[in-house]
């Protein structure tokens, strides 16, 4: 009799990531975890709109994906309103449920070419978590600077030399331009701290209204360290000051990570990586040393770290 | 300098670079996109060594835009891009056609459409060039073949720029861009540059759009002490917005006629073995080569193929056409796109010559052994 019938008893799996592995990703690729960590802390349940660059073009290699979940790549600059138009699409057939959207972008993707689209997807209070993937630099093309790119990288776009150390401007505060939107959560993460990322991603999730996630990924390639750094490079990121790990809701800092015990000076983030070389080779190079301590230094000072 | 001293080892898109460099070009805005991102890096390094700069922008339309402002500025400037963002830069374009602004737009041609193919070539971008943007406009669209010829081409593209105060598009492709070949750069001092005209008057006689006896107008740069209004707005010769019928002709028609009155000194073709040519292959670009190789085999063969290649896509060699075609009874048009300039060549041999296209459009060159089979084929 049919009722009588038990399922065989499966081996236990080993649970596979909604990003699932066998993607094309480089060793180390501080974007891939990213994606891993935050699609499991999303659950199946959801919707991914994602903007071309490395994670697009790594995550899809013909004929494969590694996206368990409704997913689907937009262009460059527009996975913010490819989201706007599924959710409302969604809510207009009654279908909407609990069904999570998330857009994605990288840096590129988010605070140059996307940010027309992201804050009219922020401003119009779509139910939708915005992440942006920051490594940094246009990687997909070979590493050309963003408005993301730290003051005094260098990049093919912005190189070091005799008359200049690398990228003149520094980097754009998105977490502030996202939560002038005054949206109800806007956060900072990191893949050095992959609790604490999943847990601000179910939290935006679980947050009505549109809500933005900031992500600093490293990139072996990109930045010139060894692959087996990433986790390392991220967490002297927060250590040093240069990447605040912090909360936003409704336009006010409600939590921060404080570094009071683990402090250190830029210098430590900044030798591991050739693209700040330079400013080791020179005795002029130190006074930008001194600069960047001083970005540092502001952020601490801003959101009280220690 | 000797000529072993300008003999280099260069890419396509580090050459088109260079011309600019060597034609003038001082300021450079761009986005990255493969395969013209080259340009952009190239750039990046050589244009603050000649007092130049080079700015990165958020996005394709803020790059063709930066390049506008800096024109009227008085530079000459330039921006390179591949298909998603020359489709970004063609409200910028229509700006450029309007307000006569000189300046040089490269689109490295990749697949598409959208996303497309980035590393792979196409030549799909073609019609693109010519009716992009809205409205009645008469682009200058010239195609490279060579590492060299991306050298030439952008030197001529900032020429016909500067004298015609008109955009003018390099049409490139991925092969072109990132292929690398010995080329012997001429001494920059031997090129021969041409300038935008500028204003003899006193500034209260200037008119920023003056229409002249070969439709060109003169042009002042911001901050020289001429006063002028620019805008997209349908304007009269002094640059103010109208809705008079017959300046609203008027100004349409010294959009076309500083380009259809010029033709013949805008155009350049070329031409392998056309004279007594049965069968003339037309293509452009990439393909190109391996037309010419088909026409070298196919002599071998005694049968009596020549090659026509329009290095002015646009406007299009029509005059030039129909001279190369006077002995042929087929034309093949050979293209990296589904029948693109096929259309063009149909409307110049009408009747008279059977037209037939060899497309490719799977991200991968036609190749000689192509064109000598469908040759064989007619035979």
């Amino acid at each position: 009799m049919a009722d009588t019938i038990r399922p065989k008893k499966e081996k236990a799996a080993v649970e596979e990531s909604l990003f699932t592995s066998g993607h094309r990703a480089c060793a180390g690729c501080g974007e891939a975890l990213g994606a891993k960590l935050v699609m499991d802390a999303a659950g199946p349940d959801t919707i991914v709109a994602t903007s071309t660059g490395c994670l697009e073009v790594f995550s899809t290699p013909y004929p494969e994906s590694a996206w368990r979940m409704p997913w689907i790549h937009s262009l460059f600059e527009n996975s913010s309103a490819v989201a706007s138009g599924v959710e409302v699409a969604l809510k207009a057939l009654g279908r909407k449920g609990n069904t999570k959207i998330i857009a994605q972008g990288g840096d590129g993707g988010t605070a140059d070419i996307g940010i027309g689209c992201l804050s009219g997807m922020l401003e119009r209070g779509h139910e939708i978590l915005y992440v942006c993937y920051d490594n940094e630099a246009y990687m997909n093309t070979g590493v050309q600077r963003s408005g993301l790119t730290p003051f005094d990288a260098h990049t093919t776009t912005s190189p070091s030399g005799k008359i200049s150390f690398g990228n003149q401007r520094p980097k754009k505060t998105l977490l502030d331009i996202a939560a002038a939107h005054n949206i109800p959560y806007a956060a900072t993460a990191s893949v050095a701290y992959p609790a604490d990322l999943q847990r601000k991603v179910k939290k935006a999730l679980a947050t009505p209204g549109p809500t933005f996630i900031h992500l600093h990924v490293p990139c072996p390639l990109g930045w010139g360290y060894k692959a087996e750094l990433t986790l390392e490079i991220a967490r002297i990121a927060i250590d040093t000051g240069l990447f605040p790990l912090v909360e936003i809701e409704w336009g006010k800092v409600t939590r921060v990570r404080k570094i009071t015990k683990d402090k250190k000076p830029v210098e430590e983030y900044l030798k591991p990586q050739s693209r700040f070389r330079h400013l080791f080779a020179s005795e002029d190079g130190k006074k930008e040393l001194a600069k960047i301590q001083a970005i540092a230094d502001a952020n601490i000072a801003k959101y009280g770290l220690v | 300098m000797t000529e072993t001293n300008n003999r280099k080892l260069l890419q396509g898109n580090q050459a088109t670079a260079l011309g600019a460099l060597a034609a003038g070009c001082r300021f450079f805005a761009g986005y990255p996109i493969t395969p013209s991102t080259e340009i952009a890096e190239t750039m990046a390094l050589e244009l603050p060594k000649v007092g130049g700069r080079f700015i990165q922008m958020e996005d394709e339309i803020a790059s063709i835009s930066a390049i506008i402002g800096a024109s009227v500025a008085g530079a000459k400037s330039m921006t390179a891009t591949s298909g998603p963002g020359f489709s970004l830069m063609q409200e910028g374009l229509g700006y450029a056609y309007m307000a006569e602004v000189p300046c040089v737009t490269v689109n490295v041609m990749r697949g598409g459409p959208s996303t497309g193919l980035p590393t792979k070539v196409a030549q799909a971008d073609v019609m693109q060039a010519k009716w992009g943007t809205h409205g009645d406009y008469f682009p200058i669209v010239l195609c490279p073949s060579s590492v060299k010829d991306c050298f030439d081409i952008t030197v001529k593209a900032f020429n016909l720029a500067e004298k015609y105060r008109n955009p003018v598009i390099v049409l490139s492709d991925e092969v072109i861009g990132h292929m690398r070949e010995i080329v012997v750069l001429p001494d920059p001092s031997t090129l021969q540059l041409i300038e935008r005209k500028k204003p003899n008057v006193p500034p209260e006689w200037y008119k920023h759009f003056q229409i002249t006896a070969d439709f060109t107008s003169p042009m002042a740069s911001f901050g020289q002490g001429y006063r002028f209004h620019l805008t997209g707005l349908t304007h009269d010769e002094r640059g103010f917005p109208t809705s008079n019928s017959e300046t609203i002709a008027a100004k349409l028609d010294k959009l076309k006629l500083k380009i259809e009155r010029h033709v013949d000194d805008i155009v350049e073709c070329r031409q392998y073995q056309c004279e007594d040519a049965n069968i003339v292959l037309f293509a452009y670009g990439s393909v190109a080569r391996a037309a010419r190789q088909a026409v070298i085999e196919s002599r071998k063969k005694r049968l009596r193929v020549g090659l026509f290649q329009p290095v002015t896509l646009w406007p299009f060699p029509e005059e030039q056409l129909r001279r190369m075609t006077q002995k042929a009874k087929l034309v093949i048009v050979a293209e990296l796109n589904q029948g693109q300039m096929i259309g063009d060549v149909r409307r110049v041999c009408k009747d008279k010559i059977r037209v037939i296209g060899l497309n490719r459009y799977d991200g991968e060159l036609i190749t000689p052994e192509q064109i000598l089979n469908l040759i064989k084929e007619d035979h």
